[in-house]
């Protein structure tokens, strides 16, 4: 079975709500859209106090060519531009809409016909992008970037090869597993597309073994697609990282960077996305709704909701039964790379991939010790580092030898931490020390 | 609602703490200690004791008493570094002269570096070192296995080890024949010539143990397995060049090879971090050890051989860096 060659850990996997279908979620009193959900320039607002809009309106448009436009995914009446906490826990510029009614652009189609690629010969790679940056699609695994930037590859880059994330490496989150199965033909049209934007003829899905439904039923659908195999990828946490993906697939290494993944000849895009890729070319429906898991041990019915964008957190928290009474901690995202909320109002953005409960006990963490030096971070590290050194060096505020140990690959993954017998905060020492450095690389470059 | 606790990521942690390593290793070493109570009964069972409770009690007191910091002995590294420091004593060693060695591995070996995870040598063998260089006799006259009932009374006999110097130093090869076979070297099984330390009796336990880790991933196979193999083709390109060597198995089951190769080369803190630094460390342990042997002037080398790598362990955690991602060639 193909895995990434280099450290990885296994954490219980708790897939609570893999069972659960896809349920659609009550629509809020009012939508909250932050506009900077997205890596990249903050969207500008196009709407105004007082504004009635509808499902799929235009509210903000991309703020230069890395950024993407947000669609309001409620009818009603803009009530107010102003400010929100959102995930990341900063206070960010947002419009609210009151909703009411839920009248939808007459341009999207609202039929559940399957489009195929061969059903639209019009469609040329130009044409594909041209859509997908007009319904302001962005990676829908949890980092957002703009869909559009990466299917243009930079001068000199050329594509080989198209491999989809649906490895879902977190654990507790079951959005992408519960998509392949209830939307698989969807999947690989918008596989087909993506692959036809960037001029390949081959692509890759990668599915965790710990799927065995999913990678049953897409292989059995893939039969009908030559160019698209399904890849069972042995079940390793960070196998969904964009490099440890690649390097899983087609056993090639990005190197460091400023090296991206077109250098060695791969785009990859997460499940989600080539759904929203589907329903954007073939249905023209922006992104204005995606799957989330909201679960979590404690909670009475863990579940998987297709959510309007805007939609508060406790909203969902409450179809699933509401808020457990031991809670200590509520994570935007999964349980190791997600981040924990200030508050459950928080609105369901494009990167939603789960809203994670924790109890008092899990939300705590263990008592720090000393360094025993076993080294199991450096055996745990998929990029090849000293975490303990990193971290070490990190606290000391020696940049320079940070810098020389590589401090900048580090993905930020937290395999280090999790495994650290210690209980060290190996992850939060290694995060001041990268952004310190990158921001020491940016100011030498600009001199 | 109450207050939502704000961390960073990760916020799951695999489970694994200092103490449950530690553990692992004193299950790891319960079959040797079982097989010592067996071959040398109630001497091995003081010496056992004594150590433990010897270097628990002096971890508990100096940082109660000295440091006045929270004491730290419930990771149960005081308790190894004393199971292992009586594994290489004599079964008939004195009450006294253990607590002495106690105090020398916590005290010096490990304290005064700041505690668990500073200490640059391996506690057990500062301890273990100090006693053979200040005790030269009570260190190297082994009890003959065997002898249940007998602690300081036990009769002594020569050890493998020497047995090998007495051959190469006579430039004797029928020294040897009084060598244990090399089967009842490694389970331990001697009908004669059966004398030794607590823990090196039984190569057989000792591999048990190293099997018990890897399969708990306490430890990776890399240190224990470069030192064996280098051990096996040093000692053998010898025993083929001339015949007064003995043959590379013997070596290998002999003495402290196995203990010191699987318990006392892989703690954590004072051996390399990378796997080519092992490899590394593992190969020049082997080689030392060998030399040592052969050439020096003790009959046993592991101990000054880990000792002397231990010194070299930043130096090795300096330049032997992990491959980093993406410096694979691309094929």
């Amino acid at each position: 079975m193909k895995t990434f060659r280099i450290g990885g850990v296994h954490p219980e996997e708790n897939k609570l709500s893999a069972d659960q279908p896809i349920k659609v979620a009550a629509l809020p009193e009012v939508a909250v859209f932050p506009l900077g959900q997205h890596i990249g320039a903050p969207a500008k607002a196009v709407v105004a106090k007082g504004d009635k809009v509808k499902v799929g309106t235009m509210i903000a448009e991309a703020g230069g060519f890395v950024s993407a436009g947000i669609y309001s995914s409620v009818s009603g009446t803009v009530q107010k531009i102003d400010t929100v906490i959102d995930a990341s826990g900063y206070r960010k510029p947002a419009i609210y809409i009151k909703v009411e009614g839920d009248e939808w652009e007459e341009t999207i189609d609202r039929s559940e016909d399957l489009v195929k690629a061969a059903d639209r010969p019009d469609l040329t790679p130009e044409l594909i992008v041209e859509k997908i940056k007009n319904a302001g699609l962005v990676g829908m695994g949890g980092a957002c970037f703009p869909v559009h930037v990466k299917l243009c590859p930079p001068p000199g880059a050329k594509a080989e090869c198209v491999i989809i994330n649906a490895v879902e490496c977190e654990p507790y989150l079951t959005a992408d597993h519960r998509l392949m199965l209830e939307k698989a033909d969807q999947v690989l049209v918008g596989v087909d597309l993506i692959m036809k934007a960037v001029k390949v003829n081959k692509g890759y899905i990668g599915i965790e073994e710990n799927k065995p439904d999913a990678i049953k039923l897409m292989t059995e659908k893939a039969q009908a697609y030559p160019n698209i195999e399904i890849v069972p990828l042995k079940t390793k946490y960070p196998q969904g990282g964009e490099k440890q993906l690649i390097d899983a697939v087609i056993r090639r290494q990005v190197p460091a960077p400023p090296a991206i993944p077109i250098s060695v000849g791969a785009v990859v895009q997460n499940v989600g996305t080539a759904y929203a890729v589907y329903e954007a070319v073939m249905k023209n429906k922006p992104l204005f709704e995606r799957i989330v898991t909201v679960t979590g041990k404690s909670l009475a019915q863990p579940s998987n909701f297709l959510a309007r964008m805007g939609t508060p957190m406790s909203q969902l928290i409450e179809a699933c039964g509401g808020l457990p009474s031991d809670t200590g901690k509520v994570i935007g995202g999964g349980p190791m790379m997600g981040k924990a909320l200030m508050n459950i109002e928080v609105p369901i953005c494009k990167g939603s991939s789960g809203v994670l409960i924790m109890n008092d006990k899990e939300a705590k963490r263990g008592k720090v010790s000393s360094c025993i030096r076993c080294a199991k971070c450096v055996s745990a590290c998929p990029m090849g580092l000293e975490p303990f050194l990193l971290a070490t060096v990190s606290a000391k505020a020696n940049w320079e030898k940070a810098e020389a140990e590589d401090i900048t690959s580090c993905i930020e993954c937290g395999s280090c931490q999790f495994t650290c017998p210690s209980h060290r905060p190996l992850l939060d020492n290694i995060r001041i020390g990268k952004q310190t450095v990158m921001g020491i690389i940016r100011a030498r470059n600009t001199k | 609602m109450g207050k939502l606790t704000i961390s960073l990521s990760p916020h799951v942690h695999s489970g694994d703490s200092v103490q449950n390593n530690m553990l692992n290793v004193i299950i790891a070493l319960v079959p040797a200690a079982l097989f010592s109570l067996y071959a040398f009964g109630v001497g091995a069972a003081v010496v056992m004791l004594t150590s433990v409770a010897a270097c628990v009690f002096f971890e508990w007191a100096i940082t109660r008493f000295i440091l006045k910091a929270e004491p730290t002995v419930c990771d149960l590294s005081a308790a190894l570094t004393g199971l292992l420091l009586g594994f290489n004593l004599p079964s008939n060693l004195p009450i006294w002269i253990i607590i002495i060695g106690a105090l020398v591995a916590i005290g010096i070996g490990k304290m005064t570096f700041g505690g668990l995870g500073c200490n640059i040598f391996n506690p057990a063998l500062v301890g273990r070192v100090f006693l053979l260089i200040s005790f030269p006799v009570q260190m190297t006259t082994w009890p003959e296995a065997g002898q249940l009932g007998a602690y300081t009374d036990a009769t002594t006999g020569a050890t493998p080890l020497s047995v090998m110097t007495t051959a190469i130093k006579n430039g004797d090869a029928s020294v040897l024949s009084q060598l244990p076979s090399s089967m009842d070297m490694l389970l331990g099984t001697y009908s004669q010539g059966g004398a030794g330390c607590l823990g090196e009796i039984s190569a057989l336990a000792l591999l048990i143990g190293f099997a018990w880790m890897l399969l708990k991933k306490t430890i990776t196979w890399h240190i224990p397995v470069s030192i064996i193999c280098t051990v096996f083709v040093f000692a053998g390109l010898l025993h083929v060049a001339n015949p007064v060597y003995a043959n590379p198995f013997q070596v290998l089951f002999s003495g402290g090879l196995m203990l010191g190769a699987i318990f006392m080369a892989t703690d954590y803190v004072s051996s390399p971090m990378s796997s080519k630094g092992q490899l590394i460390y593992g190969v020049a342990i082997g080689f030392l050890t060998v030399v040592i042997r052969n050439f020096g002037a003790y009959p046993e080398g592991m101990s000054f051989a880990i000792l002397i790598m231990n010194a070299f362990t930043p130096l090795i955690n300096n330049y032997c860096k992990p491959k980093r991602f993406g410096e694979v060639v691309k094929k």
